[in-house]
């Protein structure tokens, strides 16, 4: 009989839990989780590994991955991060899940330190561009012109700056040992996206140091797009300013 | 090992954090508090602990929480500004059911204010803080050997209660230096293995959150736990202490620096003939209504003595009611009360 010889090619990892995410079609977040339970399955270290959840449209990410976790109050994750890695040091692995209004606008400060201590982290930074969780307000990383609630003639860069560019500017720290820019807008990105955070999780398990990983992300709500459009948009907006590519691997 | 040694407030409270298994601790540096970080920085190295100073308050108390959850015993130290910093992650502790020790070495406020001890904190303190339905235990040692008492029992309350616990110090008490016996660790063990962030290894995942928008993780239900637990704590508890106040006529009511002078003040009153006692609350939260009530049974005037506008004055007049004459002496922005004052203030209306 067919069935008896039938080989389970494709299963749900482990390190994902079997309920339904609250993500809004074409969201990114989704897909990114995944990636992470499988590295994480992979490497077999579901039992180590210790989620930091940001305050934003991730903060219920420990529901979904069936690892410990621990959320953060906005922008601290790298704070809390680096608490529960100075109590565990590196017999666990702590992965840190951020936005770029958690990461860049409220958590700045924490962002850099914990990058210029090279506490032995994986920081995964979902850069959309927007606030998604509060309805779509400016980032940070929102583009000159972008439209959006709160900016709603386009981000004007005289009142509100150039968006910040993450990778770049931890590049100018000596202690990290891993930097890339990804995407999840194509199958290509998504595959590559899946080899930096593999990196990315290996050089923590390994004692290696700081990582950080990058990674533009579709926001069609917050943008206000259809999901295709929202693929095209980070190809067509968002990469030119933001260029894929690693920055540092030591 | 019951030997005296002399210690300054700081440096005492910070080897009893050690002699009690702390471990860990987060600060960002702020006068008049400042031994504590760099005792740590010196001793935590020699116990194969961490000393971490943070890039702000907020980071201090974010690492803090880290800690906790992740199941170790864990403080940070600050003084005022940077205690308001800190509120939002002390609400965050309360929300998660993290315990935690946190000390204030209170300062003069408000703003910058400036770097004299104080007692201007104690709304702040007991009242909430941050946002939230929430309360933290207040303790306020009022000399170097309770400071390092209080700092052993504020582990244990913390890991007990799952709650923070706040050391409600002043910058006089903290860099006055007096003779103490270094308390014993209590050896209490607690077990923080069901829900504590090791790795969900041959168990369910933990999960260390304040989140709750649905129905299985009711905020409601939270709430509700945590008033059972702070009615609790306030049944068991509660810590104060008093001074002649057995047969007193005239009740001093003080905590920390402030009662020490009110100490004083009650010899000098009784040398005179005049009847009088204090009454020196130590768990500010949760504070001693009833045994304040019983104290004050018979005296004809309560006289409140603080550094600050008079605000442990509103948790006086909830004890006593309408009915007692309770009067106020606060001396604001740093500045200490003096003893001829209080002195002078109960005399005055012993003879009116
Ligand atoms: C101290 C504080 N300020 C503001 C908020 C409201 N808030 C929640 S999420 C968020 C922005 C999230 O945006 P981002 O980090 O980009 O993540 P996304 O939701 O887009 O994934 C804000 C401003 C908050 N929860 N706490």
């Amino acid at each position: 009989m067919a069935q008896d010889n039938a080989k389970l090619v494709y299963d749900r990892p482990e390190a994902l839990v079997d309920r339904a995410h609250h993500y809004c079609p074409g969201c990114g977040h989704g897909i990114i989780h995944k990636l992470l339970a499988e590295i994480i399955d992979d490497a077999g270290i579901r039992e180590n590994t210790i989620i930091v959840a940001p305050v934003g449209c991730s903060v219920l990410a420990y529901f979904y991955l069936n690892v410990d976790g621990c959320e953060a109050a906005h922008g601290r994750a790298p704070a809390v991060a680096t608490g529960i890695k100075r109590v565990h040091g590196n017999s666990k692995h702590v992965l840190v899940y951020q936005g770029d209004g958690d990461l860049l606008a409220i958590g700045t400060a924490e962002t850099i330190h914990a990058a210029n201590r090279g506490e032995n982290l994986t920081i995964i930074f979902v850069n959309n561009a927007i606030y998604g969780m509060t309805g779509g307000q400016m980032a940070p990383t929102s583009l000159a012109e972008q439209k959006t609630k709160t900016s709603p003639y386009g981000r004007k860069v005289a009142d509100f700056g150039q968006p910040i560019r993450a990778c770049e500017m931890i590049n100018t720290l000596e202690a990290p040992v891993f930097i890339e820019r990804c995407a999840v807008n194509s199958v290509k990105n998504i595959l590559k996206t899946k080899k930096a955070l593999k990196k990315a999780v290996k050089n923590q398990v390994e004692g290696r140091g700081y990582s950080f990983v990058e990674i533009l992300s579709m926001c069609p709500t917050g943008w206000g797009i259809k999901p295709v459009d929202a693929l095209k948009w980070v190809e067509d907006a968002m990469i030119p300013y933001y260029p894929l590519g690693n920055f540092r691997d030591r | 090992m019951s030997e005296k040694v002399l210690m300054k407030g700081n440096e005492a409270l910070a080897e009893a954090a050690i002699i009690a298994g702390c471990r860990h601790y987060f600060a960002y540096p702020i006068t008049p508090q400042n031994e504590i970080p760099a005792y740590m920085a010196l001793r935590m190295p020699m116990v194969e602990g961490t000393f971490l100073q943070a890039e702000s308050e907020i980071a201090s108390i974010n690492m803090v929480y880290g800690a906790s959850a992740a199941g170790a015993r864990v403080m940070t130290s600050s003084s005022s500004p940077g205690i308001s910093l800190k509120q939002e992650g002390i609400s965050y502790l309360a929300g998660a059911e993290l315990p935690a020790v946190i000390v204030n070495m209170m300062r003069g406020g408000p703003g910058l204010g400036n770097i004299a001890g104080s007692q201007a904190d104690y709304f702040q303190a007991t009242k909430g803080g941050g946002h939230g339905d929430y309360h933290i235990i207040v303790l306020a040692p009022g000399n170097v050997q309770e400071l390092a008492d209080l700092t052993i029992r504020a582990f244990d309350l913390a890991d007990e209660y799952r709650i923070p616990v706040m050391i409600l110090g002043d910058g006089f008490l903290g860099q006055m230096s007096e003779p103490l016996v270094l308390p014993k660790p209590t050896g209490k063990k607690f077990d923080k293995s069901s829900w504590a962030l090791s790795g969900a290894k041959g168990r369910d995942h933990h999960i260390v959150y304040s989140l709750r928008l649905t129905p299985e993780h009711a905020l409601e239900e939270l709430n509700i736990r945590l008033q059972e637990r702070y009615a609790a704590i306030s049944e068991k508890e509660i810590l104060f202490d008093t001074y002649r106040a057995d047969d007193a006529e005239f009740l001093l009511v003080a905590f920390g620096t402030s009662s020490r002078l009110c100490r004083n003040a009650v010899n000098i009153l009784r040398k005179e003939g005049i009847k009088a006692g204090l009454f020196r609350p130590i768990t500010l939260w949760p504070f001693p209504y009833d045994e304040l009530e019983k104290a004050a049974e018979k005296v004809r005037m309560v006289l409140s003595v603080e550094m600050n506008a008079g605000q442990m004055i509103e948790d006086i007049r909830l004890a006593l009611g309408k009915d007692k004459d309770i009067q106020s002496y606060g001396k604001m922005g740093g500045v200490v009360p003096e003893v001829d004052e209080i002195v002078e203030k109960v005399r005055s209306y012993g003879t009116r």
